[in-house]
């Protein structure tokens, strides 16, 4: 559903965080620049939002710092999505004990979701959190956990205005606007926000707060900002398929070239709001008597992810970033109908030595006379 | 890791046939500041139920003393920095059945392996130091227990993690090859979901390079990493120094990073050589 835009005053913004508490949200999560970035925290307040903060985003470079006005969502997007959300990055899944006879009970580790709203999500966080449910969720075995911690979350997007250098979700398709996934969006002006509800119970939240109508020239200034937010971004993807090029350039050069610079440290996996691969380990009590069965986040780059039987399938780095490459661009459309990537420029400014997946694209893409 | 890097020896699987008497353990020092001993005497009630799973005969920082007492495992701590070290971890390898070395100082020699780099030896910093030098009887070098005798497993950290400690000893107790993670600290660090010092402050972060275990501590306070759990598998150590140069460190100021607890890791010494020609 796509409802009547609606104008909150910028006054009116703890108005919608206690309307989201009245609603059942007991925690509010939003946006607040701390240790230098963006990132997700419970809000007391709409004065934790990080107003007048700019972000500066290069390759290996994320810089914060301030601008003028009263914006509080004049930034592109901070290390994390909704990610750490929806995948735990370590959590216990069952626990293992001995009985009195000696016999193994294994009991489920779950904990009780709190029910959660997020302020200031954005395009490609959205298209990244249903790449991950086509993931997590794909029947006849969808995952419990990941099921019980999306259901928890109430979704208030606010539509990008201000892209950084790395974004480049425009040539993706997955921004800068919120087309769906939300229950409730916002277009940030000066003095306010255009609302919009995405569904019946984001509806429900905004009744509450008996907001005007937005003027046409509002609804007209919102929609002008994100069209230009879509102009600004300096990067971009081949949005066709890639798989068939990528597949042919498997012994490219450039992969060595890559293989010098990346440290396979793995931070490009872990900020990437799509990538979902998982360890899972037991860790016994000293005595014996209990374990605890872990799930926590793990990565292409790391060489255990790729050891099978005593020898490691991908020893060199080269490897590891073309297994990470040709699958999030490659063999995710086979998987999953599309790529995954969703272009929010993450990897490219988290990565310590900043390698850039658009440029490592449009090099492997280059014809060669080798 | 294309051959395991550890084996569970045949003295491993007696280990855990014998029903009785419990597995003797002893934990043996070398030239170390006993912070990583530390890791079973603050553990606590752990260390109690530790009693009940074991005899542990040599301890003696906790008490018990009989350094020459056959064991079926010997944690080690410590270089090797003297001739007296160098007779005695033969002793200790001889007289047990599986040797685990524990922290920076057993499993790459250190902080005091800086010495290692002196040119001249030891000797004229033994005078510079010492007030009655003729007392000290040093090796030119520290070096770790893996270069004087079969190490069976490493367990790296300055200090090394009581965690990773304890959970290597339940798994040798279950008889099972204990499984050691060898990732770079990034992983855990953004597991925990640290913003990154390296790319957010321009802070010479050794994370990336890093073998993880310590629980990403430094970052969890806005600090750099300075690797003190030493080298992680396929550590690009020349791509991460390169970076470094870029945020504005002095050639050696970059080659410093690679040199101090785990100086003597030869993927940290490589680099340090590599900088310090530079500088």
């Amino acid at each position: 559903m796509q409802s009547t835009a609606l104008f909150l005053p910028r006054s009116s913004l703890d108005a919608l965080i206690q309307a989201l508490r009245a609603c059942g949200y007991e925690r509010v999560l939003g946006p607040v620049a701390r240790d230098g970035a963006i990132t997700l925290q419970a809000l007391d307040s709409a004065s934790d939002l990080p107003v007048g903060v700019r972000d500066r985003q290069e390759p290996g470079q994320y810089r914060l710092g301030h601008g003028e006005g009263e914006r509080c969502f004049a930034w592109a997007n901070g290390p994390q999505a909704l990610k750490p959300l929806t995948f735990a990055p370590r959590e216990t899944l069952w626990r293992c004990e001995r009985d009195a006879e000696g016999g193994l009970v294994f009991r489920d580790a779950g904990e009780r979701n709190v029910p959660t709203a997020v302020i200031g999500v954005r395009a490609c966080d959205l298209a990244a959190l249903k790449i991950q449910e086509r993931h997590f969720l794909k029947a006849p075995y969808p995952d419990p956990r990941y099921a019980a911690r999306r259901e928890s979350l109430f979704l208030v997007a606010v539509h990008c205005s201000h892209p950084a250098s790395t974004c480049f979700c425009a040539s993706t398709g997955d921004g800068p606007r919120a087309e769906t996934g939300f229950d409730l969006a916002l277009s940030e002006l000066d003095d306010g926000f255009v609302v919009t509800s995405g569904t019946e119970r984001g509806a429900a939240v905004v009744e509450r707060l008996e907001l005007d109508r937005a003027s046409p020239a509002q609804t007209a200034e919102a929609d002008a900002e994100i069209e230009a937010a879509a102009r600004q971004q300096v990067r971009a993807l081949p949005s066709r398929n890639l798989r068939d090029a990528l597949y042919a350039r498997l012994e490219h050069p450039h992969w060595d070239q890559v293989g010098r610079r990346c440290l396979s440290c793995g931070n490009c996996t872990a900020v990437c709001p799509t990538c979902f691969c998982h360890a899972e380990q037991d860790e016994p009590a000293l005595d014996g008597s209990r374990t605890d069965h872990l799930r926590q986040w793990d990565s292409c780059f790391t060489a255990v992810h790729s050891y099978m039987g005593h020898f490691l399938v991908r020893e060199e780095t080269r490897l590891r970033y073309r297994q990470w490459l040709t699958h999030k661009l490659a063999s995710w459309h086979d998987q999953y109908d599309r790529s995954g990537c969703v272009g929010c420029g993450r990897c490219i400014a988290w990565c310590p030595v900043g390698i850039d997946i658009t440029a490592e694209v449009e090099a492997l893409l280059e014809p060669t006379d080798a | 890791m294309a051959t395991p890097r550890f084996t569970v020896t045949d003295a491993l699987d007696r280990l855990n046939e014998r029903p009785q008497p419990r597995p003797r353990i002893a934990v043996h020092k070398f030239s170390s500041c006993d912070g990583c001993q530390l890791a079973f005497i603050n553990a606590g009630e752990a260390l109690l139920q530790l009693a009940e799973l074991v005899d542990i005969v040599h301890f003696a920082e906790a008490g018990p003393m009989d350094p020459e007492a056959a064991v079926d495992l010997a944690f080690v701590e410590g270089s090797i920095s003297t001739p007296e070290e160098a007779e005695r971890i033969q002793t200790v390898r001889a007289n047990t059945r599986f040797l685990v070395s524990i922290g920076a100082c057993a499993t790459s020699g250190g902080l005091q392996a800086l010495r290692n780099f002196n040119a001249d030896g030891a000797a004229g910093w033994t005078e510079a130091v010492y007030a009655q030098p003729e007392f000290i009887h040093s090796l030119d070098t520290a070096t770790p227990v893996a270069e004087h005798v079969k190490v069976d497993l490493e367990l790296w950290g300055c200090p090394v993690n009581a965690r990773q400690v304890f959970q290597a000893l339940r798994q040798l107790l279950f008889g099972v090859a204990p499984v050691v993670d060898r990732d770079k600290l990034c992983v855990e660090c953004k597991r925990q979901q640290h913003v990154c010092v390296l790319v957010a402050k321009g802070e010479p972060c050794m994370g990336p390079v890093t073998h993880t275990g310590c629980g990403a501590l430094c970052p969890a306070f806005g600090r750099d990493c300075y690797a003190c759990f030493g080298p992680a598998e396929n550590p690009n150590t020349a791509a991460l120094a390169r970076r470094f140069e870029g945020l504005g460190l002095l050639p050696e100021a970059v080659a410093r990073r690679f040199h101090l607890i785990n100086s003597h890791a030869p993927a940290f010494r490589i680099e340090w050589l590599d900088w310090q020609e530079r500088s």
